[in-house]
C-alpha cells in the first residue's frame, strides 16, 4: 500500500506528466510562465486545489449520482478555487494582480477535472488526496522548467534577480521578446516533450494510422 | 465535506436511498450548493477588509511613486498623509465638495451615466469621461503647494493603462509619470512600467512660453527647441508610445485637467 502510494507521487513527475505525457493544462501553461514567481504561486495553488478537491470528491464518491456527477465535481473545484482566489487577494496582493483571470481559471484547468473523474471518483480519500498532490507537482515542474528559460533568456532574470543586465537597463543582453509572449511557451512545452520521449520511448505513443508507402508505377 | 454519519435518522434515511435516484440527486445537489455556497460566502466576507486595506495601500504607494517620496521600507498610509486629497470639477475646473475626496472612486464613477459623459472627441479612447476626479496635493513645510498628482488614464495597445501624472506647482513642469494599471505587452509596451523609462519624463515641460501644449511622446530626438516638451518613444511599443501620447495630451488639454490647472495658476482656487 506505502508502495502504490509512493507511485501516485512520484509517477505523475515524469512517467505520467499531466502536461508532457497527457498533454492537459497547456492553456494555463502559456499563460503564467513568463516570470518564475507567477508560475510558481501557480503551480501551488492548482496543486492544492486538485488534492483538496480530489480528497473532498473521493470522500462523496459513494454519493454521487452519475447523471450530476460532473457538475458536483465542478461545484467543488470552483469553491475551493474561489477560496484559493480570495486568499491571494488578501495575502499574495502583487501576485494575484499579475494572476489576474488565471486564478479563477484554474476551474477549467483539465488537469483538476481529469483526476477528479479518473481517480478521485474511485479511489479512496487519502489516495486521491496523494494523487492530486503528485499530479500539482508534475504541472508544476513543467512551468517551473518552461518559466526559467522564459524568464532568463526573455527578461535576463531568474525569480526576478538578474542573471543578465539587459539593454533596457543600460548592460549587455537583448532580451528575446518571443520569449515573454505566450506562444513561445508552446515550442518550449513542445521541445521538453521531445527531449522526454528520447530519455523515456515507452512514452512515444503509437500512431493512429500507418502511412503507407506508395505503389511504384 | 463528509455528511454527519447519524442525525436520529434524517440524514441516514436520505444518505441510504439509491444513489441514481431522484430525491437522491436532488437532495445532493442542493446540500451541496447550499455547503459550498457557505464556504465561498465566508471565505469572501472574512477577507474583504484586508483586501480593500491591499487594494488602497497599492494605490497610495503608486501616488508616493510618483510624487518621488517613496523610498523602500517605509509606512505607506504615514507617508501618504503628506498628501491632501481633493475632488476637481473638470467642467469648471476648480475643486468641489460634492464628495468626500477621500472615499470617491473617480475610476467607479467615470462609468456612472450621472458623473460622466460620453466623449465624441476622444483620442484617449476611453469612450467616457468622468466629470469629477480626485487629485492630490503635496505641500512643502511653509504650506505652499509642492506637486500636484493627477489621475490619467487611457487605451495603449491591449489594455486601458491607468496611471498618475505628477506636477510641480507651477502646473507645468512634470515631475513623474506612473501607471499602476496596464496589461500592454510584456517586454514591450510593458516596459512603461520601466524606471528608466520614467525617468524620462522628469524634468520635462507641458506647455510652452505661449501657453500651447507641446508635451508629446514620439520617436528620435527633435530639435533643441522642442526638446524640454518631447519624451523618445517606447522602442517596438510604437501603439502603446501612441496611447500614451494621446492620453497625456488628452488629460492635460482643454478637455482634461488644463482649465484646473490654468485656475490653480491664477490663484483662482
Amino acid at each position: 500500500m506505502a508502495e502504490t502510494r509512493r507511485s501516485y507521487l512520484v509517477d505523475p513527475l515524469v512517467d505520467n506528466n499531466p502536461i508532457t505525457l497527457q498533454v492537459l493544462g497547456i492553456c494555463s501553461a502559456l499563460a503564467v510562465t513568463s516570470s518564475l514567481k507567477v508560475a510558481f504561486v501557480m503551480a501551488l495553488a492548482v496543486t492544492l486545489v486538485t488534492a483538496f478537491s480530489s480528497m473532498f470528491i473521493s470522500m462523496l464518491r459513494n454519493q454521487i449520482p452519475s447523471s450530476i456527477r460532473i457538475i458536483v465535481q465542478m461545484v467543488i473545484i470552483a469553491s475551493l478555487v474561489i477560496v484559493v482566489d480570495q486568499f491571494l487577494k488578501a495575502f499574495l496582493f502583487d501576485i494575484s494582480k499579475t494572476l489576474s483571470v488565471f486564478v479563477g481559471l484554474i476551474i477549467t484547468n483539465c488537469i483538476v477535472m481529469g483526476r477528479a473523474e479518473a481517480f478521485a471518483m474511485k479511489n479512496p480519500p487519502i489516495d486521491s488526496f496523494v494523487d492530486g498532490i503528485g499530479n500539482g507537482m508534475g504541472y508544476g515542474l513543467i512551468l517551473m522548467m518552461v518559466g526559467v528559460v522564459r524568464e532568463l533568456f526573455g527578461s535576463g532574470s531568474l525569480f526576478g534577480i538578474t542573471i543578465f543586465q539587459t539593454v533596457n537597463n543600460g548592460g549587455w543582453y537583448v532580451p528575446n521578446g518571443l520569449l515573454l509572449l505566450p506562444p513561445s511557451a508552446f515550442f518550449i512545452i513542445g521541445l521538453f516533450i521531445w527531449a522526454f520521449r528520447t530519455w523515456k520511448p515507452e512514452q512515444v505513443e503509437e500512431r493512429d494510422f500507418k502511412i503507407q508507402t506508395a505503389e511504384a508505377h | 465535506m463528509p455528511e454527519p454519519e447519524t442525525n436520529g435518522g434524517f440524514v441516514a434515511r436520505w444518505k441510504a436511498l439509491p444513489v441514481d435516484s431522484v430525491p437522491k440527486t436532488l437532495f445532493v445537489a442542493i446540500t451541496l450548493c447550499l455547503f459550498c455556497s457557505m464556504i465561498v460566502a465566508a471565505a469572501a466576507v472574512a477577507l474583504r477588509p484586508v483586501q480593500e486595506a491591499n487594494k488602497l495601500r497599492d494605490k497610495q504607494l503608486n501616488i508616493l511613486q510618483v510624487a518621488g517620496l517613496y523610498e523602500p521600507g517605509i509606512n505607506v498610509a504615514e507617508a501618504f498623509k503628506a498628501f491632501e486629497p481633493r475632488v476637481v470639477d473638470l467642467e469648471t475646473g476648480t475643486f468641489t465638495d460634492r464628495f468626500d475626496a477621500a472615499s470617491f472612486d473617480d475610476r467607479a464613477a467615470a462609468s456612472d451615466p450621472d458623473l460622466s459623459q460620453p466623449l465624441t472627441d476622444d483620442p484617449a479612447g476611453i469612450g467616457r469621461q468622468g466629470r469629477y476626479q480626485v487629485v492630490y496635493l503635496l505641500n512643502d513645510a511653509q504650506g505652499d503647494l509642492e506637486r500636484i498628482i493627477l489621475p490619467i488614464h487611457g487605451y495603449g495597445l491591449w489594455s486601458t493603462l491607468w496611471g498618475f501624472i505628477a506636477l510641480g506647482p507651477d502646473g507645468n513642469e512634470i515631475y513623474g509619470l506612473q501607471f499602476y494599471d496596464q496589461a500592454e505587452t510584456p517586454g514591450l509596451g510593458a516596459e512603461v512600467d520601466n524606471p528608466r523609462w520614467k525617468a524620462l519624463w522628469h524634468g520635462k515641460k507641458l506647455r510652452d512660453e505661449d501657453g500651447a501644449l507641446q508635451i508629446n511622446v514620439s520617436k528620435g530626438a527633435p530639435n533643441a527647441a522642442m526638446a524640454p516638451y518631447h519624451v523618445d518613444a517606447l522602442a517596438g511599443a510604437t501603439l502603446t508610445s501612441r496611447g500614451v501620447d494621446n492620453l497625456v495630451r488628452f488629460w492635460m488639454g482643454e478637455a482634461g485637467f488644463a482649465p484646473f490647472l490654468e485656475n490653480l495658476k491664477t490663484g483662482a482656487v
